[in-house]
């Protein structure tokens, strides 16, 4: 059974988080992931393409996970959820996947808000017990209004 | 840059370009450095073996990277990525390195995926397909998926 404690977090979102994307920070993904791409890399290459300059690549977002505190998703309300979830018994954190739908290109100087909230806790009888299953969501908004991405995790906590 | 694929260049089944890639500690360092995900797991051997694991593992979200370039290479600057989903079901391990910028014989991880619906949304021309990274022993330890929009000839 969840707790009251529990079943108040759905619905709650943490405060909004900023971040600046760096163009250090790009070719610090790109390097580390050993990614060549140029638009990457290159300014100058970057600025002539259909972009019009450097961008992040797609899976940049997820990448400065600490000290963002936000990326991809609000650090103390996972914490939070984590905590009331392991005071009703559910203490084995599983991986149940990462999901991201990307609507504009994210570019180099931008400043991203992201808003993370929790969309569902629901628990499940399973041949292994009981598990609970967590819907966590977060959306990117650029300095124009316009929503970047949106990313989506399942966390399962047995 | 390669060659620009066209939507009425693929076909249900068409293959992505496969993406080797060698997880080596140094990797994995500078995915830590990076990310700021400095948890012990994915670089010291005691504290893996004490967590049960045995030996440290490559990050989840480095494999999750992985995959996106692999979609990003093969779909080319004229294509966009609108969608991408993963899941860590298995673990992998890193190569130690043998110099300061050689990596140890072992085990290099395949980014494979493959086309498995392809369809027109108003405008946009799309291509789902399935994702996955691939160990030595041919397990997907990371599989997923993705949608791109392609250019198209017309």
């Amino acid at each position: 059974m969840l707790s009251e404690k529990t079943l108040k977090l759905i619905g709650k979102s943490g405060e909004v988080k900023m971040l600046e994307v760096e163009k250090g920070a790009i070719k610090k993904y790109a390097d580390a992931v050993g990614e060549t791409n140029l638009l990457y890399w290159d300014n100058e290459y970057a600025e002539n393409s259909r972009y019009g300059a450097m961008i992040a690549p797609p899976g940049f977002f997820g990448w400065p996970t600490r000290w963002h505190g936000a990326m991809p998703f609000h650090e103390e309300l996972q914490v939070d959820l984590i905590s009331a979830l392991g005071a009703d018994g559910y203490t084995r954190i599983l991986d149940g996947g990462i999901a991201f739908e990307f609507f504009r290109p994210v570019r180099a100087g931008d400043t991203l808000a992201s808003l993370t909230r929790i969309v569902s806790v629901v628990e499940k009888e399973t041949k292994g017990g009981s598990m609970s299953v967590s819907q966590i969501e977060a959306s990117y908004t650029n300095q124009n209004g316009d929503m970047v991405a949106k990313a989506t995790k399942t966390m399962i906590i047995r | 840059m390669t060659q620009q694929v066209y939507w009425e260049d693929v076909q249900e089944g068409t293959h992505l370009t496969p993406l080797p890639k060698i997880a080596s500690t140094q990797m994995l360092v500078k995915w830590a450095a990076g990310s700021a995900d400095f948890n012990p797991l994915h670089y010291e051997d005691t504290f893996a073996a004490a967590q049960g694991i045995g030996k440290p593992i490559v990050h989840g979200q480095l494999k999750r990277a992985w995959l996106v370039q692999l979609v990003t290479d093969w779909m080319g600057e004229a294509g966009t990525l609108t969608k991408f989903a993963c899941q860590f079901r298995g673990m992998d391990y890193p190569r130690q390195m043998a110099t300061m910028v050689d990596v140890k014989d072992g085990e290099t991880h395949m980014c494979k995926g493959h086309v498995i619906k392809k369809y027109v949304e108003g405008d946009n021309h799309l291509v789902d397909c399935e994702i996955w990274v691939e160990n030595q022993k041919g397990e997907k330890t990371t599989p997923g998926n993705a949608t791109v929009a392609l250019p198209s000839r017309r």
